[in-house]
């Protein structure tokens, strides 16, 4: 039954990048499954390898400067070894995409009708008059008040909001079975980064899509997501449904994370925030085996971490990578570091 | 006497039209907000993108020109640029920005970056200059070898730690910080808000702290003003704000805040959909019929809402059936 | 629209009036006067003077170029005193040529420098990008009257396949007249053409490099639309836009690279009529064309903007 409601499957998903002559792993060994009628978050900072992973699935890398290895399985077909005019049978029809900035993804000189009904021309043979009111009936469903005004603008004339409802009414046109949103809040105020949530999750349940949703927000994923995969340095380091990740979180990162986050109670002059020790190496210079969160957690002994960290089940669906999770315990706090 | 006391700040932005390029209209970036900072606190203004809170921000630096208003400074009134340089008060009211990569020049080094204030304000030898910048080097956690280097050789959290030391570099008593974490990942957001406060600590500065995260506003401020359009529609403690929020944009605001408890996620999202609700019905009410909010009243000694009339009779009512 | 194009007209008045007022101060300031080597050498001193004083030259300097602007009004620009003609029939006559010249060279300078463009941007980085790249750049390099005089030595005298002088051969008639003058504005046209280019290529090619990266093409391969339309669509639409706008400022490129040209293949233009003039210090014609110069200018820029305010939504103006 598990496997029927399978989407898209990761099996060792792998992307580099070529940084002066050299490939570097800004993805690694990424195994994930996104089902129908659910929404994976993926978190963590910048540069944990979140996005790329995204645009390694639905092919939008340079590869005269990107090596991807692994499979993407996605309804029997295994997205990375397809051509690129398979690719554009997919992207658009069953797998819609959202990106993070709503003013630089649309394109300034084309009104909005237009670029919804873009993707209309290339994956229907719907005519002129059904993709005007194919584009009217999306912008409505998206939650836009005066569908018809706003299809003639252009996207200055619009708000940060309007324009994400536009690139999710772009993103759903053709009834994708699956949606991948890359930070489809961050650059929005919080009220508007609410809506923006439900109408997404509104969609997912109309459409019975998957959702991808991609965040580096631990309240927008505790709030939106069934399954959360957290990452760290381009590997998955913990996953499993939002309430054993956020009830009973136990991998060192997901743990300092959930930890660093401001609390309401606290002093307002003498309470400090935990600080995870250092700082996210750059892709060159990552650890390329072992835990690669150990330098962060120094007094954990070299001893507590694998040397080739693999994923262990806690319980049912519930992973963690390393078995340092075991022996891993906070130091005071200390502001400290250098 | 407060550090700095405003009252009724007034910035309107002229907008042209018509065939003569006449100021037809004015936009009312901030519209007669007043609020004091204590010394030694740190202040949170919270409002949504366009409400004002950076014009504000930049009002109090003296960036800004300001149409009508007066911004107080230990009880002296230095709304005029000859009066705040008599009063050395940009030396004594620094700013940090939110893009700290934007906001440092790209071709100078560290060291003539957080010495520039030095220099504008104090005479310094050059040795005692390098002297005092690396003490603040010191005092934000970034190593001596900093000195010579460039602003994009630092990742984004020492980068605003940079900024930080060079607004703290001439011992100022209020820093105005916009946005200063809000381009931060979690971990880095952290740690330069464990140095805002142990400066404050050590130096004893306030902080006017802009914001729109109100997760960061409660960790930082004690006393919170919520900025709305231009106006502000709630003022009071961080319990007042939090915990007995009056003005349905407050609420709204709040509500719309996600948080990491899963376990009251459905009833969090119902009691959102709610005042939703309450917020598309009712919001008209609450603002007057420019769609401006009202003048605040004094619902306790500490806080402020900008109540309509019956509103406040409403609440008063209720207040004295509760006891 | 209309009023905003109306109000930036009405802007540009006071500023052809002082662009006037500097010409005619200019002019005032050079030696001599209209009647230096136009007048009887056996005139008395007394006659010259009363001839000065007829024609107004004693009167202040506001008098005289109140008169000047008056006849200005009425097309009277005076006489040139080398071709004994009236200026405004010299410089309609010459204007016709330039035109033909100018609209050929800038019609030839888009047709090779936005495919040459659009062709390197696409293929950054690899050899055609990297040989059109050095093209520009030695292109640039070349003072432009050295890429004429060189072009003219080849192609005119060397190899004999142009006309080296004129804009239409004398005995031409009809038809035949038409297909001359085009032969007399093919190598100049192609020769101002080829250095036109080099600007319009680099900008061209860091439009779509531009384009090519930015997040509405990513948006439009993630709705699958295929590489060929992308370009179509978005990245060449949008990289022409600044280009399109530039296209009233080439203009004043136009005409001052007309001054080179016309001078260079003794074309009978206004750039032409410009150097000699400055030759024999004909005034009336130098400040004509000067002003005429001045004028074409700022009309090049108002049409940019126009253009800008057309194409580009996010400036358009109400």
């Amino acid at each position: 039954m598990d496997e029927e409601n399978t989407l898209l499957e990761l099996n060792n998903v792998s992307t580099a990048f070529k940084i002066e002559g050299q490939y570097y792993n800004a993805v690694s060994h990424v195994d994930l499954k996104v089902k129908k009628d659910e929404i994976l978050a993926i978190v963590g900072e910048s540069g944990c390898g979140k996005s790329t992973l995204a645009t390694t699935v639905v092919g939008l890398h340079d590869m005269k400067t990107t090596k991807i290895s692994g499979e993407a399985f996605f309804e029997g077909q295994d997205l990375l070894k397809m051509s690129d005019s398979q690719l554009n049978d997919v992207r658009g029809a069953k797998i819609g995409m959202i990106f993070q900035d709503p003013l630089s993804a649309l394109n300034p000189l084309k009104k909005i009708e237009d670029q919804i009904s873009e993707v209309l021309d290339y994956h229907t043979k719907m005519s002129t008059e059904e993709k005007h009111n194919r584009a009217l009936q999306l912008l409505e469903q998206v939650g836009i008040d005066e569908p018809k005004r706003t299809a003639r603008q252009f996207p200055h004339e619009l708000s940060g909001g309007m324009r994400q409802r536009v690139i999710i009414a772009i993103a759903i046109a053709c009834k994708p079975d699956l949606i991948i949103a890359d930070e489809p809040t961050t650059a929005l105020d919080v009220t508007i980064q609410a809506q923006i949530l439900d109408v997404l999750r509104d969609i997912q349940k109309e459409n019975h899509a998957g959702i991808i949703l991609i965040t580096h927000d631990l309240g927008v994923v505790a709030e939106t997501a069934d399954e959360v995969a957290v990452m760290y340095a381009g590997e998955v380091v913990e996953c499993g449904t939002t309430e054993q990740v956020f009830g009973d979180p136990r991998h060192p990162y997901t743990r300092s994370l959930l930890r660093s986050m401001p609390q309401g109670d606290m002093d307002v002059l003498n309470d400090d925030l935990y600080v995870i020790q250092g700082s996210v190496p750059s892709i060159e210079k990552m650890p390329q085996a072992g835990d690669k969160f150990a330098p962060r957690i120094p007094w954990i002994p070299a001893s507590a971490h694998e040397k080739e960290p693999t994923m262990h089940e806690i319980s049912a669906g519930h992973e963690v990578r390393c078995t340092c999770y075991k022996d891993f315990y906070f130091k005071s706090l200390e502001v400290k570091d250098v | 006497m407060s550090l700095i006391e405003i009252r009724d700040l007034t910035v309107h932005y002229p907008i042209r039209s018509g065939f003569w390029n006449r100021v037809t209209d004015v936009v009312r970036a901030v519209d007669g907000i007043s609020f004091d900072i204590e010394a030694g606190e740190t202040y949170g203004l919270v409002g949504e993108s366009g409400s004002g809170k950076s014009t504000t921000g930049k009002s109090v630096v003296g960036l800004e020109q300001i149409t009508s208003g007066l911004i107080k400074y230990n009880g002296v009134d230095i709304t005029k640029k000859s009066t705040r340089k008599k009063h050395n008060y940009n030396q004594n009211v620094q700013m940090i920005f939110q893009d700290s990569l934007s906001s440092l020049n790209p071709r100078k080094r560290v060291l003539d970056i957080i010495a520039e204030p030095l220099r504008n304000f104090q005479k310094l030898s050059a040795e005692d200059e390098k002297i005092r910048v690396l003490q603040l080097l010191e005092t934000v956690g970034l190593s001596p070898d900093s000195l010579y280097k460039y602003p994009h050789q630092f990742s984004g959290g020492q980068r605003q730690r940079i900024g930080i030391a060079r607004a703290v570099a001439t011992n100022p008593q209020l820093i105005v910080a916009d946005e200063p974490v809000s381009a931060l990942d979690l971990s880095v957001q952290a740690q330069v808000l464990n140095f805002m406060k142990k400066i404050q600590r050590e130096f004893g500065i306030s902080y006017l702290f802009i914001s729109h995260d109100l997760g960061v506003v409660r960790h930082m401020c004690q006393n919170i003003a919520i900025m709305n359009k231009g106006r502000l529609v709630e003022v009071g403690t961080r319990e007042d704000i939090y915990d007995d929020p009056l003005h349905i944009y407050t609420k709204r605001l709040l509500a719309a805040i996600p948080e990491v408890d899963v376990s009251k996620r459905d009833e969090r999202m119902e009691n959102r959909l709610k005042i939703e609700k309450v917020y598309q019905e009712k919001a008209k009410q609450y603002y007057d019929e420019d769609g401006l909010a009202y003048p605040l009243v004094q619902v306790s000694p500490t806080h402020f809402a900008a109540l309509p009339q019956d509103k406040l009779a409403e609440l008063t009512g209720q207040k004295r059936r509760d006891t | 629209m209309w009023k905003t194009i109306l109000r930036r007209i009405l802007i540009m008045i006071p500023e052809i009036i002082l662009l006037s007022i500097l010409v005619f101060l200019l002019a005032k300031a050079m030696p001599g006067d209209p009647f230096t080597g136009s007048i009887n050498p056996r005139s008395s001193a007394a006659q010259i003077q009363h001839l000065k004083e007829l024609n107004g030259l004693y009167d202040p300097w506001y008098q005289q170029y109140w008169n000047w602007i008056v006849h200005l009004f009425h097309g009277d620009l005076g006489q040139s005193y080398q071709y004994h003609e009236a200026v405004s029939n010299l410089i309609g006559e010459r204007a016709i040529n330039t035109l033909w010249l100018s609209a050929f060279t800038m019609v030839l300078t888009y047709l090779i420098a936005l495919p040459l463009g659009l062709y390197a941007g696409k293929h950054e980085g690899k050899l055609p990008d990297t040989v059109i790249r050095v093209y520009t750049y030695v292109t640039y390099c070349i003072p432009f009257f050295v890429i004429l005089v060189i072009g003219l030595w080849i192609f005119g005298y060397v190899l004999n396949w142009f006309p080296t002088t004129g804009s239409v051969a004398p005995t031409a008639k009809g038809l035949g007249m038409l297909s001359s003058r085009f032969f007399h504005i093919l190598l100049p046209g192609l020769l101002g053409a080829l250095f036109g280019t080099v600007n319009i290529v680099q900008y061209m090619r860091s439009e779509v490099i531009d384009a090519k990266r930015s997040d509405y093409v990513r948006t439009a391969r993630s709705k699958g639309v295929p590489e060929k339309d992308i370009y179509r669509h978005h990245i060449f639409r949008n990289s022409l836009l600044p280009i399109a706008a530039f296209g009233g400022y080439s203009i004043t490129g136009l005409l001052n690279g007309s001054i080179f040209t016309e001078t260079i293949f003794s074309y009978p233009g206004m750039g032409m009529l410009f150097i000699d003039s400055i030759n024999y210090r004909d005034y009336t014609v130098i400040t004509a064309l000067v002003l005429l110069f001045g004028v074409m200018n700022l009309l090049g820029t108002l049409l940019s903007d126009i253009i800008l305010g057309i194409v580009d939504p996010r400036i358009r103006i109400e």
